[in-house]
């Protein structure tokens, strides 16, 4: 039985991480490397580094860390920010990265992921979409969540996935930030409208609601969080625990 | 000393890396010559197999790899790379593999019960059914990415997964070894595994 993935995500600005704060045992919470190889020791089954650097400095600085992330982390990587041509692509994939993530690029350019899926295969593009409910519709937004493209969001994620998105990373900008809960309503519709992975993003708040994610939405794979676990609030291996005690199949 | 076969296919670095962490010399290389000199071989792979079929056989690997193996050098093809080691793949068409080891690539569409998601992505479980390299890791979880898997192959077979039917995870006849996981992607587990390859 294949498990229910646990994924940690870690914003990188300048070399570091944001919002990285007290762990035990831990030297330097801010370093990519370390907090990475942290949560690779505890239970996470994949790890995302969302690269929110805007200068070409701090990029270069990104895939330094990232090479030497992939050198030490042996479960998969996703890697994502600033992704907008296939020579972004090839920049991750060579440090290291097993999957790489699309957001912004993929609404500027509506064949970013069917060029990067031909060359690279569909497990390879993961389309990163951030859904914000508008006078009663699901519209997809750009630029981290500031600009409202217009387009309807169900419609859009099932065209990328048509075209080679192998995984959708579902962000909901309505919960997100609010920590009570996932957004059950917008991943069902998403869930229901695709056969690739969905991994569940924004508004985890604590171990129970990834429990209640994977009970009422059996179809989601993956639970993604950042604060929560940067901040301890939930440690993976008990929310993992916690998981199994509800039957619901983890690696632990 | 490890050589990994480079015939253009797939991304080598995690390969490279794990062995640099188990503290296995290993080098990568499209040169017959060379790889020639390494004690244990690995061919890895991702993609389309009649693509990485086809590479095999115009850069002259395939036949390299099939000397090598008569010889009896230990042979380790991951993923895509076990796939190779078989008669035929029914990936898109028919196409010819290694030939190494009895058995053929299928899709899982219309294999699988309804409601499985394809492709088999994530962790899941090893049921270790014989051989040496994976002995004792029943119940462990390794990473898996596939849309294709290997039947037919009972006189190989080492581990299977279950994903709604009982998927073929590895096979092993004599030098020859091959995971349908990813052992670079697969944690402590995989790298215990890769390490005992090494020593083999």
């Amino acid at each position: 039985m294949i498990t229910k993935r646990i994924i940690p995500c870690l914003d990188v600005r300048n070399g570091r991480v944001v919002k990285g704060t007290n762990f035990q045992g831990l030297q330097d919470v801010s370093s990519p490397v370390e907090l990475g190889k942290f949560y690779s020791d505890n239970g996470a089954d994949e790890l995302v580094f969302y690269d929110i650097t805007a200068s070409a400095e701090g990029r270069k600085l990104f895939t330094d860390i990232l090479t030497e992330v992939a050198s030490t982390i042996f479960i998969p990587l996703t890697v994502g920010g600033g992704i907008n041509t296939l020579e972004d692509f090839d920049r991750v994939l060579k440090c290291g990265a097993d999957k790489v993530s699309v957001n912004s690029g993929a609404i500027r350019d509506p064949d970013l992921v069917r060029s990067a899926a031909r060359l690279y295969g569909d497990q390879c593009v993961v389309l990163s979409a951030d859904v914000k409910r508008v006078d009663g519709q699901f519209r997809v937004f750009a630029k981290g969540g500031r600009e409202d493209t217009g387009m309807e969001a169900i419609g859009w994620i099932k065209r990328c996935v048509a075209n080679g998105a192998g995984e959708v990373v579902l962000n909901s900008i309505d919960t997100d930030g609010v920590k009570g809960g996932f957004d059950l309503p917008m991943l069902e519709a998403v869930s229901d409208a695709v056969d690739v992975p969905v991994i569940a993003s924004g508004g985890a708040g604590s171990a129970e609601d990834f429990v209640t994610l994977f009970q009422t939405l059996p179809k989601v794979d993956a639970g993604l969080a950042a604060s929560i676990f940067h901040f301890g609030q939930v440690k993976i291996p008990e929310l993992k625990g916690l998981l199994k005690e509800n039957n619901i199949p983890v690696r632990l | 000393m490890t050589g990994i076969i480079d015939y253009g296919v797939g991304n080598l670095f995690s390969l490279c890396s794990s062995c640099a962490c188990i503290g296995e010399k290993a080098f990568v290389s499209g040169d017959p010559a060379e790889l020639a000199k390494a004690d244990r071989l690995v061919l890895p792979g991702v993609g389309a197999f009649a693509d990485a079929a086809n590479k095999l056989r115009d850069t002259g690997m395939a036949a390299f790899v099939r000397a090598q193996a008569a010889e009896g050098k230990p042979l380790l093809g991951i993923c895509l790379g076990m796939q190779l080691l078989f008669e035929k793949s029914y990936e898109y068409g028919c196409h010819e593999g290694l030939g190494l080891l009895k058995g053929q690539v299928v899709p899982m569409e219309g294999r699988l019960p309804a409601g499985l998601k394809i492709p088999h992505m994530g962790w899941n479980a090893l049921e270790v059914k014989g051989g040496t390299l994976l002995a004792g890791l029943s119940g462990q979880y390794v990473y898996f990415v596939h849309s294709f898997f290997a039947e037919n192959c009972a006189e190989s077979l080492s581990a299977v997964t279950e994903y709604g039917i009982p998927i073929t995870a590895a096979v092993e006849r004599g030098n020859i070894y091959g995971c349908q996981f990813h052992p670079e992607k697969s944690g402590n587990v995989g790298l215990s595994i890769l390490r005992k390859f090494v020593r083999i």
